[in-house]
């Protein structure tokens, strides 16, 4: 690599870590040491001292790492020295730290019995070190995915209060760490857990996490959920009913008002843990029109097969009469819902899409449109590539297991923190979608103070070009902004400011900025 | 006809904002010439890659296919000489290249007041990447570079404090002013900045000048004396930041017409037939309201490059700058200015300031006695928005209306604390008191 690329690697700066961050890092990791222990079957006793003394090792290591870093410093912008470390430059650390994210997904999606799992006994190793716990918030045994949740919530908190520490500055940024952390706390960990406890002989609702909503919640209207949902009353049908309104009228009103940022970086989980565990690893993500181009076509891709695995799931018990609502009836609601909203967009938006946006959305149709055709010429069970089941199997590998999680969270420290949501995520792409062409989001730029200096592109997560749209003095919408705000933090000119305001002029393409003579202003942009 | 060949020496902002609009209104071939880099990059950010907050690939704001796709050629050269006669540029390299029409946009270089010792190693500036590289090399961390000095109060000078202060050098800052860049600034906000300067740990000399640069037997940095105290300070860099000057030493063995810059008027147009010159290497004849008629400032060079491009595809333009407007960051505390505010009021102009109670938020208004009319703004830690302001000035509203209005000026973030009413008060109260 030449000098001219990779110049500030050669920064030869003070030493990386302070003792105190280095004997704080070291009784945070003690905490996963203990933990990992576990995992050989070493026997703590009692469990209930040992999980919470690691847990606590785990946020105090966080907590005191935070303090020393910040705490002593003037509230402002705290990028210093991002480029020489190791850890947050690619480096030999970062690659460590990849392996072993990526080492415990494996293990926790493939290999749960490696960490303890014994699904007809008692457990073993980690995951029955987390039993007490489990047992005191839900009644039940630990399993896989109650460690998993427990350390997914540890890494939003934690990491979470070190991200405030950080910008404690700015207001916009802290009240949407509150939240993330919130959302996670509550309605991800504990209120799906206590909820449990109601359930009974004939009272049984699905683990429900009110937040995590259909497509990123892939699995909300299989069979065993939706069967669940309608044997528990009036309550579970008002859950089912909750989940169907999410994605059709409460997200698209929600992101018309405040952008798809209400969900993707103050109430998502993913979202969560990649604004507070993730934000060393934001400025990672590729900024190239290459990778903004595979990101159009992947993220859409994703949709269309979460909406034809879910159609196809949906389809394929309803198609056995016992609900009262028919196959048939599903699919024409399917297609009908599709067609409105496809042909809106083609009626008023089309000026407004990406040529290969335009391809992608008409391409969706004729799929959706065909696979009706073959259905209603009786043909579906032929020639319906894989069956309903196979459909579901493999978008749960390959998206929520691969993607999600190995790739998305394993990969931080390489690719970025939103690698899973920008890429992959289906929620994000339609919520995209709804900011792109119907939404009162936009980032105003400050008409001609933009000096091109780049913070905003360097540190935007989605890797938008930011600086390419405010040196031009253009609002900023792109469906894949998250509205995490940091761009406008990060401006040193006070250049950016996320607002919701009229959809009128809300793109506001300029070729001459404010600043210059009004007549040439004028000349110009009217001419285009 | 003969494709029209424009050759532009620079390829900064201003140059290649030209290019770029050039590009967009014809199909002429365009070369831009640099020595100091292959690509356009942008040198207000030098400053974040020697504090690791960028890589030298996140200054540059296109990709490096984007000269290609445009035709934009690109020549690394150094140009000698200007042979306006023969259209002919003389390169050190000794070859000679042709040109239609000549845009001169090679910018400034920085001052140096003929200090002696004012050349020895270990002395740099901060405006060109060589200058960055330089730094990496002499101020790499707190071991090799053990104390620095900068001498001279003004946007670069902080900006060399912050940089290294991230490496834990301890700086000794020279400014010649009463507090600091006072010069501009109204003495209430340069006190503000004075406070957080030093609130950074930066030793603040201020009424300082330096004297003389000491050598080692090896020509290199060993101290510096300050002409007030006689005082010696041993350090092992000195950052020279007393402003900039044009970049035009290669063009005295032509018959360009030159000053401090190179001379030129409303159309940009030098004394020689198609030779032009954009940027803060050029040197208004007459300069243009309260404007200097050297502006080093980002956004200008980028409004002659717009103008420029529509006189060179065939609708002649005078350059028109509208309101003035600026800003820049000093460590933590962000600053933007619109209208005239100057460090003391203009004669038949008053005042209105208000500072926060954190000492680091303020405003500071100047505007007409007799009829109120609103001048300027200056704003310390609260953002404000370019296009309101602009509004105000060019409808000439007084400083009541906007005063009362503030609020729809304000550019902070979402939820942040807002401080209209508090300043609305103070200015109902100083119109009582007063």
């Amino acid at each position: 690599m030449s000098v001219d690329v990779n110049m500030s690697v050669t920064g030869n700066s003070p030493e990386a870590l302070n003792v105190q961050q280095k004997l704080s890092s070291a009784l945070g990791l003690l905490g996963i040491f203990i933990m990992t222990l576990s995992g050989f079957n070493i026997q703590f006793q009692p469990k209930i001292v040992w999980v919470s003394l690691s847990l606590i090792m785990v946020f105090a290591g966080i907590f005191w790492y935070s303090k020393v870093s910040y705490g002593h410093k003037t509230e402002g912008i705290k990028n210093d020295r991002i480029y020489f470390k190791s850890l947050t430059n690619r480096g030999f650390w970062a690659y460590i730290l990849g392996l072993a994210l990526t080492g415990f997904y494996i293990v926790l999606y493939f290999y749960p019995s490696w960490i303890g799992l014994i699904s007809d006994g008692e457990n073993t190793g980690v995951i029955a070190l987390f039993d007490p716990l489990s047992k005191a918030i839900s009644g039940n045994a630990a399993s896989q995915w109650f460690v998993y949740g427990t350390l997914y919530t540890l890494a939003i908190v934690g990491f979470g209060v070190k991200f405030l520490w950080k910008y404690r500055h700015n207001r916009y940024q802290r009240l949407r760490t509150f939240s993330v952390m919130f959302f996670q706390l509550g309605f991800a960990f504990l209120i799906p857990e206590l909820m449990s406890r109601l359930n009974g002989d004939n009272f049984s609702l699905p683990y429900y996490n009110f937040v995590n909503i259909w497509p990123l919640n892939y699995y909300n209207f299989e069979q065993y959920r939706v069967d669940q949902f309608i044997n528990s009353g009036t309550v579970g049908i008002g859950l089912l009913i909750f989940g169907v309104l999410s994605i059709l009228i409460i997200t698209p009103i929600l992101t018309y008002k405040y952008g798809k940022r209400w969900y993707c970086s103050w109430v998502c989980g993913c979202g969560g843990l990649a604004e507070t565990a993730g934000d060393s690893f934001r400025h990672l993500s590729d900024k190239s029109q290459s990778s903004w181009k595979l990101e159009r076509w992947l993220v859409h891709t994703v949709v269309v097969f979460v909406v034809i695995m879910t159609t196809a799931v949906v389809y394929s018990y309803l198609n056995t009469d016992k609900y009262w609502l028919s196959g048939s009836a599903f699919l024409i609601s399917v297609a009908s819902l599709l067609t409105i909203v496809f042909t809106w967009t083609m009626v008023y938006k089309r000026e407004e899409l990406q040529n290969d946006a335009k391809y992608a959305a008409i391409g969706f149709f004729v799929v959706i449109l065909s696979l009706l055709g073959l259905h209603f010429s009786g043909l579906i069970d032929k020639v319906f590539l894989f069956e309903a089941e196979t459909l579901r199997a493999t978008y749960g590998f390959a998206i929520g297991a691969i993607f999600s999680g190995v790739v998305g969270v394993g990969f931080y420290p390489i690719f970025g923190n939103r690698v899973w949501c920008r890429f992959g995520c289906p929620m994000a792409a339609i919520l995209g979608f709804q900011q792109r062409l119907f939404s009162k989001f936009r980032i105003t730029t400050n008409g001609g103070q933009c000096i091109s200096c780049g913070n905003c592109t360097t540190y935007c997560e989605m890797g938008i070009d930011v600086r390419a749209y405010a040196q031009k003095g253009e609002n900023i919408v792109r469906s894949s902004c998250v509205g995490c705000g940091i761009c406008a933090s990060v401006c040193p000119r006070g250049v950016l400011k996320l607002e919701n305001d009229t959809p009128a002029g809300r793109i506001n393409s300029q070729e001459v900025l404010l600043g210059n003579d009004v007549d040439l202003m004028d000349l110009v942009n009217q001419n285009k | 006809m003969k494709q029209e060949h424009i050759v532009i020496i620079g390829n900064g902002i201003s140059g290649v904002t030209l290019a770029r609009h050039i590009r967009k209104l014809s199909d002429k071939r365009i070369t831009l010439i640099s020595s100091e880099s292959e690509h356009f990059f942008s040198r207000t950010a030098l400053m974040y890659v020697y504090m690791g907050h960028m890589k030298w690939n996140h200054l540059k704001p296109y990709e490096d296919k984007f000269w290609v796709k445009n035709r934009l050629e690109l020549k690394q050269a150094h140009v000698q000489h200007v042979d306006t006669q023969q259209k002919q540029l003389t390169f050190e390299s000794g070859e000679v290249f042709s040109y239609d029409k000549l845009v001169i946009a090679c910018g400034s270089k920085y001052n140096k007041f003929g200090w002696p010792g004012q050349d020895a190693k270990g002395v740099i500036g901060l405006v060109n990447k060589q200058d960055l590289e330089e730094l990496e090399e002499l101020a790499p961390n707190n071991k090799v570079c053990k104390r620095a000095v900068i001498v001279g109060g003004g946007l670069i000078g902080v900006e060399l404090a912050e940089m290294l202060s991230t490496r834990n050098i301890p700086v000794t800052f020279l400014v010649r002013e009463k507090h600091f860049w006072n010069n501009v600034l109204p003495a209430e906000e340069a006190q503000l900045i004075d406070r957080h300067i030093r609130e950074h740990h930066i030793d603040l000399r201020l009424e300082t000048n330096l004297e003389e640069i000491i050598t080692d037997e090896n020509g290199k940095v060993k101290s510096v004396k300050i002409k007030e105290t006689g005082e010696v300070l041993d350090c092992d860099l000195v950052g020279l930041t007393p402003g900039v000057s044009p970049n035009i030493s290669f063009l005295k063995s032509s018959t360009i017409d030159l000053n401090r810059g190179v001379l030129i008027n409303r159309s940009l147009e030098t004394s020689e037939t198609d030779v032009y010159a954009i940027g803060d290497c050029a040197e208004q004849r007459e300069p243009i309201g309260n404007r200097p008629p050297i502006e080093a400032v980002w956004y200008t060079g980028r409004m002659m490059g717009e103008t420029l491009a529509q006189t060179l595809c065939g609708n002649p333009m005078e350059y028109k700058p509208g309101h003035w407007f600026n800003s820049a960051k000093f460590f933590d505390i962000e600053y933007q200015t619109y209208g005239w505010v100057f460090p003391k009021p203009k004669e038949g102009q008053t005042d209105f300031y208000w500072e926060h109670e954190d000492g680091k938020k303020c405003i500071h208004i100047q505007y007409e006695k007799e009829s109120r009319i609103f001048k300027g703004i200056n704003t310390f830690g609260i953002r404000l928005r370019h296009e309101v302001f602009d509004r105000w000035l060019t409808e000439k509203v007084t400083v009541d209306e906007v005063i009362k209005n503030l609020k729809s000026a304000n550019f902070d973030p979402e939820f942040f604390k807002s401080y209209e009413k508090e300043i609305q008060n103070k200015f109902q109260y100083t119109l009582k008191t007063t």
